[in-house]
């Protein structure tokens, strides 16, 4: 018996392969490059513990630091602005606990000055008589690394570069600011 | 004779001094900037610190120090971009309205109008598909003894051999 089924004529046209293939291939590369991109921004801050990496700081008097050049030493990393009326609070405080380490070579305060103008931020240093080294935070870097959440927050970083304390917020005396740092000085 | 003397020289000390006084005076007076010109290149930026408040708006002390550091600027003879610039290369690209199209930046530079020609496309082929019925309608019935009427034939044959 013959066929009675008339033959089906196909209209439908199908793109080339390259189409595809270009089209997966795009399709991939982005979702990698948004896949890359949330783990950067997802990866947690530094904890107590872990290594610090080198931060770099220019002071508002034009000297470069280096922590990595600070092994050894207790490093007190206070993020202020001159708008933040709590830093204004902890302000005397930090630098009455800074000359109390004058005698000895075992602790470096250093200001990171946040998201501020540098006229405002002088002027406060200035008006807080403030003597350790103070340097804005370019393009919010130092900020970012520590994934700070607004100002004043404190981070002491041991003499072997690891991360050994934190506050945030205001210290409310020097014994207390003392208290995060001695028992890491070596 | 004397005293005329003394009195052209104190005259000539006068208006040197006040010449003097004059051009210092001109130093010191600060170019005026107004707030429509501090507020046009502050709405283009925005506050890390008050998320998603443009900087003309912001109520903030640190919006207010930011706003007159832009005036300061403009008035030292800086160009609206030049400002711009000065506060990424301080606060970091999170200050502009628009993200600059260099590192991951791109895909959103890209993907727009990649998924706006995909749109384009996919929307012209199902216009397609839809128009190519009626078209085929519209055309003219088929002639006798074409393609279908073989079809008839063969089916009639059939048909009798099964009679």
């Amino acid at each position: 018996m013959e066929n009675l089924e008339p033959q089906a004529t196909t209209t439908r046209r199908a793109l080339p392969l390259w189409v595809y293939v270009v089209s997966f291939t795009l399709l991939v590369a982005f979702l990698v490059l948004i896949g890359k991109q949330l783990v950067n921004t997802s990866s947690g801050t530094i904890t107590v513990g872990q290594e610090v990496p080198p931060i770099t700081l220019t002071t508002f008097d034009g000297q470069t630091i280096n922590t990595a050049d600070l092994r050894g030493k207790v490093v007190v990393l206070n993020f202020w602005a001159s708008w933040c009326k709590p830093c204004e609070q902890e302000a005397a405080e930090l630098e009455q606990a800074w000359r109390s380490y004058q005698g000895n070579d075992k602790v470096l305060f250093l200001g990171v000055n946040w998201t501020d103008t540098e006229p405002q931020a002088k002027a406060y240093l200035q008006r807080f008589d403030i003597t350790y080294p103070n340097g804005p935070d370019l393009r919010t870097k130092i900020g970012d690394m520590f994934r700070i959440t607004g100002v004043p927050e404190t981070y002491v970083i041991g003499p072997d570069g690891k991360l050994a304390d934190v506050n945030v917020g205001v210290f409310l005396d020097v014994e207390s600011i003392q208290a995060m740092i001695d028992p890491h000085i070596k | 004779m004397k005293s005329r003397t003394i009195f052209w020289i104190v005259l000539i000390s006068l208006a040197a001094s006040l010449a003097y006084t004059g051009s210092v005076l001109a130093q010191d007076v600060p170019t005026f900037v107004p707030d429509d010109d501090v507020n046009r290149v502050a709405h283009g930026l925005y506050c890390p610190v008050c998320e998603n408040i443009p900087l003309d708006v912001c109520p903030t002390q640190a919006c207010a120090q930011w706003r007159e550091l832009i005036r300061q600027k403009l008035a030292e003879g800086w160009s609206d971009e030049q400002v711009k610039d000065y506060f990424v290369a301080q606060y970091g690209d999170r200050v502009l309205a628009t993200p600059p199209a260099q590192g991951f930046n791109w895909v959103f530079y890209v993907i727009i109008p990649v998924a706006l020609l995909g749109a384009v496309a996919i929307l012209y082929s199902v216009m397609r598909r839809m128009v190519r019925p009626k078209a085929a309608s519209a055309q003219p019935p088929s002639t006798p003894g074409g393609e279908e009427d073989a079809y008839l034939r063969r089916m009639e044959e059939e048909l009798k051999k099964r009679e």
